[in-house]
């Protein structure tokens, strides 16, 4: 079976899709002749010319906006925006708009849009390009969010995101990008939405994770391994729609979690997660459930981004606590 | 067809007729503001791929643009809004190169920021965020009866953001004291200029908003001088913003992390070369007898020597430290965010 990063997995399924429904178009900021600031739309143009894989001029508010005028014209767009943080040049057109148009048109004009955003740190990105604001979104119902953090699910999810007729924000994990391959098929294949994944078994403590912190939690659990402690990492995929039922299953189990997030502490999707295991969960749990997440603080500059977000020792950390409680 | 303004040739003689604004006293200062704008991009790149500096974008090729129009402005009263190419405007502006250097490579401390008394807002990743911003500095300036003009960098990239034009629109209706000087590079990371707008000349932009629009050869330090001059008077007369074109090619890469060679055409590239700002210049001094292979010799020479003192210099400046990360993000920080320091550094200490 083929090996492929999640660049190769994300352009493996742009190809796949391009060449199955000919109404799917990409649009955005240096997609074509360039294949992206991460290469993950390359060769594309070339295969199936500018019309369907369109070099925008620079303004995210016109990506996202026109995005959903060309679904409401019969075109399926995958917008794509070069960093997560530039959405704030669009969000209006997200937000209160994109999200809420089937509702605004009372199920007339639905929208099929995927929007693609690289975003997170640990790569010395430049000023607002690793912010983590996945949250933010949250609040925006009719859209949903996800948050692949491997390439088998990347494309899965992609496949998924692009069908799928609401609209789609597939947030991308520029650390993990091309941290290393796995096998992902050829042709169609889908990773629901909903569903999130149990990615390592452990009886003694529950690491809940999304995007490149999942992988953070693995490696964590490797070390706590070395002690001793079996940790379970619970991979949740998507934020909207949230699997309550594997992750209280999860968590039961064990009887103790640690949240893991890029986004600051304060109303990140941790909170969610904590707040949603206090009504599913209470009577099973052994201990507060933690949260390791970055400071409630702006990203800082590339020197100091390490001081930043949750490290492997903070997420070790924590898990020890949690567990002697 | 738009009248793209131009003074000096590229083969260093004077369109017949102009008379530059500029003294030659001062194009002599403008040319080693240029060569060393070119050199230190040069010699940061080297340290970039050493692992030494940060991602950057340099300003290869846009000299005179850049220069030019900073040295319009009196850094005493005025104001420079950049986005972040304009590097050696915000030195000509009086923020040390040093500390600039300094930023780059990582030190990113309350040392190295942009000093008390520097009229200079901090470079601006966020595209076209800091034009609506520009127009309010400019405003401000103007109501508190301040004699203070504000130059505003954007590239004709970022030019297609909202935020262009809600800053022009507001200006114009306010007359703000404002130039919004647009360094139109040909190139917004791949994506080509044709691309990014239908409009034949970007200063034709300028009518939209009620107030007058002016296309300079960007390559051309005496034009962009004195078009930059005629915009920074008008606003210091009351009279409102202007918008220049400076039209340019950007010399190198977008930033050390692009590869052009996935988009770039060789042969324009090599046709651009042709326009270098800086050679033509010196052509044009060595024809009037202020330039020969001495002068230039010692001129890169001073170059030289100065980019290794502000190296140096950059690299005697202090690092970050653990407790410099929560610094300056309230005046009085919340109590939650105390406790979040504190375990901070415990566990940084731990370590
Ligand atoms: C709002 C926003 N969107 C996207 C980017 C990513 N980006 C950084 S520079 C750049 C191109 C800018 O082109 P231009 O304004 O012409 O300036 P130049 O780099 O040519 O000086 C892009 C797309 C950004 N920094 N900000
Ligand atoms: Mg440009």
């Amino acid at each position: 079976m083929p090996q492929r990063n999640i660049v190769e997995a994300i352009n493996n399924a742009l190809v796949e899709e391009m060449e199955r429904d000919p109404r799917v178009m990409l649009l955005g900021l240096d997609v074509g002749k360039l294949g992206g600031v991460f290469r993950t739309t390359t060769g594309l143009i070339e295969r199936f010319g500018d019309r369907r894989v369109v070099d925008t001029p620079l303004a995210e508010a016109s990506i996202l906006g026109a995005s959903l005028g060309l679904a409401l014209s019969g075109m399926v767009p995958v917008a794509e925006i070069q960093f997560l943080g530039f959405t704030a040049q669009g969000f209006h057109q997200i937000g209160p708009q994109l999200a809420k148009y089937r509702h605004r048109s009372r199920g007339r004009f639905p929208c099929q849009v995927t929007i693609r955003a690289p975003f997170g740190g640990g790569i010395r990105s430049p000023e607002f390009h690793s912010d983590a604001v996945e949250a933010q979104f949250v609040q925006s119902p009719g859209l949903k969010i996800v948050m692949p953090s491997n390439a088998y699910d990347a494309k899965g999810m992609l496949l998924e995101a692009i069908r799928d007729p609401d609209p789609v924000l597939f947030c991308e994990p520029d650390r993990l990008y091309r941290l290393g391959r796995m096998e992902v098929p050829d042709g169609d294949y889908r990773v629901p939405f909903g569903k999130a994944s149990v990615v390592r078994e452990g009886d003694d403590i529950t690491l809940v994770a999304w995007s490149a912190a999942s992988e953070l939690c693995q490696r964590a659990a490797d070390t706590l391994a070395a002690d001793g402690i079996e940790a379970c990492v619970v991979d949740l995929r998507t934020l909207v729609p949230l699997d309550v039922e594997t992750l209280v299953k999860a968590v039961a189990k064990t009887g103790r979690a640690v949240v893991v997030h890029e986004a600051p502490l304060s109303a990140g999707f941790g909170a969610e997660v904590v707040a949603t295991l206090m009504e599913e969960a209470f009577y099973d749990l052994d201990a507060p459930v933690a949260r390791v997440a970055s400071y409630d603080i702006p990203f800082p500059a590339a020197s100091m981004e390490h001081w930043y977000l949750p490290s492997l020792e903070r997420v070790v950390a924590a898990a020890r606590r949690t567990v002697s409680l | 067809m738009v009248e793209r303004r131009s003074i000096l040739k590229p083969d260093g003689t004077i369109v017949p007729g102009s008379k530059p604004r500029m003294d030659e006293e001062f194009l002599l200062e403008a040319l080693r503001l240029m060569m060393l704008s070119r050199a230190y991009d040069e010699r940061v790149i080297g340290l970039q791929r050493q692992g030494r500096f940060g991602v950057y974008s340099p300003g290869l090729g846009q000299e005179a643009s850049i220069v030019g129009s900073a040295m319009s402005l009196d850094p005493s009263r005025d104001w420079i809004v950049p986005q972040y190419r304009e590097l050696m405007a915000v030195v000509r502006q009086g923020y040390p190169l040093e500390l600039i250097t300094a930023t780059y490579m990582g030190k990113t401390t309350p040392d190295t920021r942009i000093p008390e008394g520097v009229n200079v807002l901090p470079t601006q990743v966020a595209l076209a965020a800091q034009l609506p911003q520009a127009t309010g500095l400019a405003w401000g300036l103007k109501l508190q009866g301040k004699d203070a003009v504000v130059m505003a960098y954007i590239g004709e990239g970022g030019s297609s953001e909202g935020d262009f034009h809600e800053a022009l629109n507001l200006a114009g209706v306010q007359r703000a004291p404002i130039v919004f000087f647009m360094q139109n590079n040909q190139w917004a990371i791949s994506t080509p200029r044709r691309m990014q707008s239908a409009v034949p000349s970007f200063s034709l932009r300028a009518a939209g908003y009620g107030f007058p629009g002016v296309e300079v050869d960007g390559n051309d330090v005496l034009a962009v001088y004195d078009v930059a001059v005629e915009a920074v008077e008008r606003a210091r007369a009351g009279e409102g913003p202007s918008l220049v074109e400076a039209v340019t090619y950007r010399m190198g890469f977008h930033n050390t992390t692009d590869n052009p060679s996935r988009y770039l055409d060789p042969a324009e590239f090599e046709e651009a070369k042709q326009r270098d700002p800086i050679q033509r210049v010196i052509k044009y001094l060595t024809a009037i007898g202020l330039w020969d292979d001495e002068r230039q010799k010692t001129a890169d020479q001073e170059v030289a020597a100065e980019i290794e003192r502000v190296v140096e210099a950059a690299q005697a400046q202090r690092g970050v430290r653990p407790e410099m990360l929560f610094d300056n993000v309230y005046e009085r920080p919340p109590a939650r965010v105390e406790r979040q320091r504190a375990e901070f550094l415990k566990s940084v200490n731990g370590h």
